[in-house]
């Protein structure tokens, strides 16, 4: 693919999510008096953090041509893991490590089974995510655990001294700004987007696919137990169903984004923006009094358009055939279109 | 395992179902000692809740008939978007948005709004989740709503940003399920344990003429709401008038429908006798009814217990069960609704000792830690069933 039309058409999809952000800030605002107000802000954010925080991860490993289905099976493990462990009396910084090694090694099982036993990360990740959440409600026991310490819940749920941004919001930029330059600014981030491309030549270019994946799905994994000490400190509970669903809005903000589920392409500028989108909607509509329903019919339609859209402008451009290899391990590979 | 996931879903939902039902504390006030002498003495039952209820004039089903059932998410009464504390702008938060349970609840709320002219709006998730709970909680604060009427599916988990409403100046009701004391100003409970264990029991001495032997089917052997409604049970079982019941067994189902449904096949076998089964649990006395009609006891052995309407309507119809007992979800919403409006107009703030009106249900008194009773349980019966959907 032409560099240069690529770039040029990422450019039209981040400007397509400006857009749209700019068109729903708008609606909300004409819709309801209570949406443009700095408290809105804090409300719209605070509630977004987890799975803006998962879908960093999440945007290179689709990039690396792989999926990872089970973070908020892995969210709900760790917190599990931070609930009983605090509940036995042990130091809050200890549970949290807990927590954080407990993520890191659900990603590295994750990692093993998709490089090494070589199975589909689609398949994988399906049935770890049925497996971790399983483990979350068996440590758990059916109960929930919600005694921690103000200052940690206040970390979760309040916002900095005197502003309305909240405090996971500043761990979501530097998490960010880490990512970011993985990404953009350094080799792994260019073997990333070699691997997604296309594997075989990645490999021959002396590119460590497997190692590199194995280290995505660890990243993977941690972040998600991140994002799992955020949610519970966010609602002061650890439960076994927390976060349930949430690999739906992670993975859609991050195609939404333009990342390509075919992997090999996408930015984290783009899923930035689609988490703006994602989370200025979702807040709009629930001020505006707009059911669950709907919101859901929302999301999924933007999800399905962000994956059409961009095969469209591509088959309508010129009849370029995708990229060779990552489609979530599944072979054969689907027939090239049109 | 999806499967396997699916099923500790529904086991976490089952929980939540038997938690609604038994969200009734361990608080036994002595209110309803008065229905003692009401009970196989051979004075009227004590439990019947028209009867027994403060002003007891209207009847429990007043403003049911509307479409009933029916997925009530983001539904609305009233002009929207109308700000501002001072207004009777009140937002129910039920655990789901899906439970029919809810939305008789949520009739009851909007009822009592189209008498006070006060504004209703329900709001929730499609599934009982906590975490989305505190974002509509959050959403309903930056709308600035008079109040939230919540029913809570984790107590702790609401508290933070509910307090964070009550610091915003909007009131908060709890309602069929608590939160934390200090994150409400009240709490609607159904009925209280001992109410609830002595009309289980004051039914099955009216079905059965105070004669035979019983048995009780319970939940699991842990459980705290059963263990507390059986042992009141068990008290109102050595009143005088009881002597020829006797309780020859609590079995234990789980609260799993096979497991109860074997218990009562052996219950049937152990005592040829049996009269009656008493199964302060929703699924086994569902499962009870099942056995029995599979047995063909039904009517010979005479059921009662916790049960709702919808689950129980079949075995009610065949005369497998004849009454059994549950509060009336309307009225807990009309309740809430009215609790609420007090607190907005600033006619109660919550403190134990003060008084309300609440229109058709009378006068109410707000008890230790907020909390406003309902009254007593509800006996539903062949006769009043079909007004009911949940």
């Amino acid at each position: 693919m032409n560099a240069r039309t690529r770039l040029a058409s990422l450019a039209r999809w981040e400007t397509l999510l400006v857009l749209l952000l700019i068109g729903t800030l708008i609606w909300g605002t004409a819709r309801s008096p209570y949406f443009w107000q700095g408290s809105n802000f804090s409300v719209a954010t605070s509630t977004f953090m987890e799975r803006a925080i998962m879908a960093l991860p999440m945007t290179l490993v689709i990039i690396s041509g792989e999926i990872d289905l089970s973070v908020a099976s892995i969210l709900g493990l760790s917190s599990a893991i931070l609930g009983v462990s605090w509940e036995a009396g042990f130091p809050l910084w200890f549970c949290i490590v807990l927590a954080l090694l407990t993520g890191a090694a659900a990603g590295l099982v994750n990692g093993l089974l998709v490089t090494k036993v070589g199975l589909p990360s689609l398949v994988v990740t399906l049935g770890t995510l049925a497996l971790y959440r399983g483990l979350a409600y068996v440590v758990l026991n059916q109960q929930a655990i919600s005694d921690y310490p103000p200052a940690f819940t206040r970390f979760g749920y309040g916002n900095v001294n005197g502003t309305q941004i909240p405090w996971s919001m500043l761990l979501f930029l530097a998490l960010l700004a880490v990512f970011a330059v993985i990404l953009h600014r350094s080799w792994v981030g260019r073997q990333i987007y070699a691997a997604g491309l296309n594997q075989e030549a990645a490999r021959f270019a002396a590119v460590q696919v497997a190692r590199i994946k194995i280290w995505l799905y660890v990243a993977s994994g941690t972040m998600a137990a991140v994002a799992g000490i955020v949610f519970t400190a966010r609602i002061s509970s650890s439960r076994a169903d927390n976060a349930v669903g949430f690999e739906l809005d992670v993975i859609a903000a991050v195609l939404l984004g333009g990342v390509s589920i075919f992997g090999g392409r996408g930015t984290l500028l783009g899923v930035l923006l689609s988490l703006a989108v994602v989370a200025t909607l979702r807040n709009a509509l629930a001020i505006t009094n707009v059911g669950p329903e709907i919101q859901g019919i929302a999301v999924g339609g933007l999800l399905i358009l962000s994956v059409l859209g961009p095969n469209i402008a591509r088959s309508l451009s010129r009849g370029r055939s995708r990229p060779i290899a990552g489609t979530r391990g599944l072979r054969p590979e689907p027939e090239p279109g049109r | 395992m999806k499967t396997r996931v699916m099923m500790l879903r529904l086991l976490m939902v089952f929980a939540l179902a038997v938690v609604t039902v038994g969200a009734v504390g361990v608080r036994g006030s002595g209110m309803a000692l008065a229905q003692d002498n009401m009970s196989c003495a051979g004075e009227p039952i004590g439990g019947d809740a028209a009867a027994a209820s403060p002003e007891a004039g209207a009847s429990p089903t007043a403003g049911m008939d509307m479409g009933m059932g029916s997925p009530m998410a983001g539904m609305e009464m009233g002009t929207p978007a109308a700000g501002g504390g001072g207004d009777l702008n009140i937002a129910f938060l039920p655990k789901d948005v899906v439970n029919p349970y809810f939305g008789t609840a949520a009739q009851g709320g909007q009822g009592a709004a189209a008498e006070l002219g006060g504004q209703f709006q329900q709001v929730g998730p499609q599934t009982s989740n906590a975490a989305e709970q505190v974002t509509y909680i959050q959403t309903l604060t930056q709308q600035q709503v008079g109040a939230i009427a919540v029913s809570a599916n984790d107590p702790n988990a609401l508290a933070q940003s509910l307090k964070d409403a009550m610091a915003q100046g909007i009131k908060v009701v709890s309602f069929d399920s608590d939160v934390a004391p200090d994150a409400r100003q009240i709490f609607v409970n159904q009925a209280n344990a001992e109410q609830i264990g002595r009309i289980e029991v004051q039914i099955m001495g009216r079905l059965l003429n105070c004669q035979g032997e019983i048995a009780i089917l319970s939940a699991a052997s842990t459980m705290t709401n059963q263990n507390t409604w059986i042992s009141f049970m068990e008290d109102e079982l050595s009143k005088p008038g009881y002597e020829n019941m006797t309780l020859v067994e609590t079995a234990y189902g789980d609260d799993d429908p096979q497991i109860s449904y074997d218990k009562t096949v052996e219950l049937l076998t152990a005592y040829p006798d049996l009269k009656g089964i008493i199964s302060p649990t929703t699924v086994g006395i569902t499962a009870a009814a099942q056995a029995l009609e599979a047995e063909g006891r039904g009517g010979d052995v005479q059921l009662t217990g916790l049960g709702t309407p919808n689950q129980m309507r079949a075995y009610v119809k065949s005369g497998t069960v004849k009454e059994f007992a549950l509060w009336n979800p309307a009225d807990l919403g009309y309740l809430a609704y009215y609790a609420a409006t007090r607190l907005i107009t600033g006619e109660i703030t919550g403190a134990e000792g003060e008084t309300f009106e609440a229109g058709r249900l009378g006068s109410y008194t707000v008890g230790a830690n907020g909390e406003v009773l309902l009254g007593p349980p509800f006996i539903f019966n062949a006769e009043n069933i079909d007004q009911f959907d949940f």
